[in-house]
């Protein structure tokens, strides 16, 4: 079957192809989208080349936040941004292998909307936004808005999204991952936290254990109202406990190949209170 | 579609390229270069691994078109006229290659690591190999290869 290969050269072009091809899917690290075409599950129109759009392929400080190119590879955010966005970096180094890290990108695991997805979690966490554009113009999208169901988004056939802007850490942030090994693993489930010390507020995301990644907003006020923060002594066995029952009981997991619901849940408790102790230290000293 | 890559130095043209097609299977299959193995086709195993400017990747999982106008370094190009890289010496007096399959991708991300890092710990060889699977030797003669092979370059550097 014919497949055009479309190459912009800027991002006003690659909206342009995109507009005209609404059914092209775009391309960029490749890790997803050559998986499906190496094994015929998926034979589109045409391939939008993302490589060489220069606006998708960097980073910047700006208002409070990061404006993170949707093609920056995960070895750069790891490598460049490990100060200012610690839960993404360090979910960006779980994701996959090296050679997966030097081409796969944030833009790439939005775009496949795997509830699995690593960078998920801790852009819930942070309350990170997604900005998608179209030849009509740009939007944003709050990234709990973003997930539709599995494999499912909000971005339209014509968009493509651009950047995700991440607020720069207001305190200490951790991610922890569920795999039978480091590398190149699909989560079984995750989990991601970010405190913000001036707000005085706690953001989760959990990753692999529901239809979509999901928040955990009750245990996200209950660590916000209970935790010490004007004077901040250790993290108490209870509220650790509780806190990761919390986080459990807002999954939504299912029985799969990688593993069963209730092991989900009860990893996800573990994940969830041990986080929120490693998180807590750096605030607490101890 | 025709596809132009800087490949081991030299420039490379392919002709009637399928554009969901797959930089390895250009390689392997339009340009006589079967260095980089194909194996998983879905970037788990590492076999296929070349450099893309300077970048080890799976070349499975980049579409040839995305390579056109770039350079790209395969195992083939590691060695030169006369002889082997150090890194493939090492591989060959340790003992590292059984079936050889997984030898090409490994070759090439030590490679890369040797350069980057010659004084690299073995928790960060590890790391950096975590992407490439031999289901031969159980990586202790992989290990040896790669230490003996950032040694040589460290000692060139010193």
């Amino acid at each position: 079957m014919s497949m055009d290969f479309l190459r912009p050269g800027s991002l006003a072009e690659a909206l342009a192809m995109k507009a005209a091809n609404p059914d092209a899917v775009p391309i960029a690290g490749g890790t997803d989208v050559m998986v499906e075409l190496n094994f015929d599950k998926r034979r589109p129109p045409a391939l939008l080349d993302l490589g060489g759009v220069a606006e998708l392929a960097g980073w910047r400080t700006e208002n409070g936040h990061v404006r993170l190119g949707a093609a920056v590879p995960y070895a750069r955010i790891v490598g460049e941004l490990g100060d200012v966005l610690p839960g993404l970096a360090m979910a960006a180094r779980t994701v996959g292998s090296p050679q997966i890290r030097n081409r796969g990108g944030v833009g790439g695991n939005l775009g496949s909307a795997s509830p699995a997805g690593d960078a998920h979690p801790p852009l819930l966490a942070t309350g990170a936004t997604v900005e998608v554009a179209s030849s009509a113009g740009t939007r944003t999208v709050p990234i709990d808005e973003f997930f539709l169901g599995p494999k499912r988004s909000a971005l339209a056939g014509d968009e493509l999204i651009t950047a995700v802007l991440v607020p720069v850490a207001a305190g200490p942030q951790q991610f922890a991952k569920v795999g039978t090994r480091n590398a190149m693993v699909i989560a079984v489930c995750s989990f991601g936290l970010a405190l913000d010390t001036t707000r005085r507020t706690v953001g989760t995301g959990i990753g692999s254990a529901g239809p979509v990644p999901l928040r955990a907003a009750a245990a996200e006020d209950f660590a916000a109202e209970v935790l010490p923060w004007d004077d901040p002594a250790a993290l108490t066995d209870e509220t650790a406990r509780e806190f990761g029952e919390l986080v459990a009981a807002a999954a939504r997991p299912i029985d799969d190949v990688r593993g069963s619901a209730a092991y989900r849940r009860h990893a996800l408790a573990v994940l969830a209170r041990r986080t929120l102790r490693w998180a807590w230290q750096d605030v607490s000293g101890r | 579609m025709r596809v132009t890559i800087e490949i081991n130095g030299e420039r490379r043209t392919a002709d009637d390229v399928w554009p969901g097609e797959s930089l390895l299977y250009v390689l392997r299959e339009r340009l006589g270069l079967p260095g980089a193995k194909n194996a998983c086709e879905q970037g788990e195993c590492g076999s296929c691994t070349v450099y893309l400017d300077d970048t080890p990747v799976c070349a499975c999982l980049v579409a040839a078109g995305q390579a056109h106008d770039r350079s790209v370094r395969t195992v083939e190009g590691l060695g030169g006229e006369d002889g082997l890289d150090p890194v493939q010496e090492a591989f060959v007096a340790t003992g590292a290659v059984q079936c050889g399959f997984c030898t090409p991708g490994l070759v090439v991300a030590a490679h890369e690591l040797v350069h980057r890092d010659p004084h690299a710990s073995d928790a960060e060889i590890r790391e950096a190999l975590a992407g490439n699977l031999c289901r031969c030797t159980g990586y202790e003669k992989i290990l040896d290869a790669v230490r003996l092979a950032a040694s040589k370059v460290a000692g060139e550097r010193a």
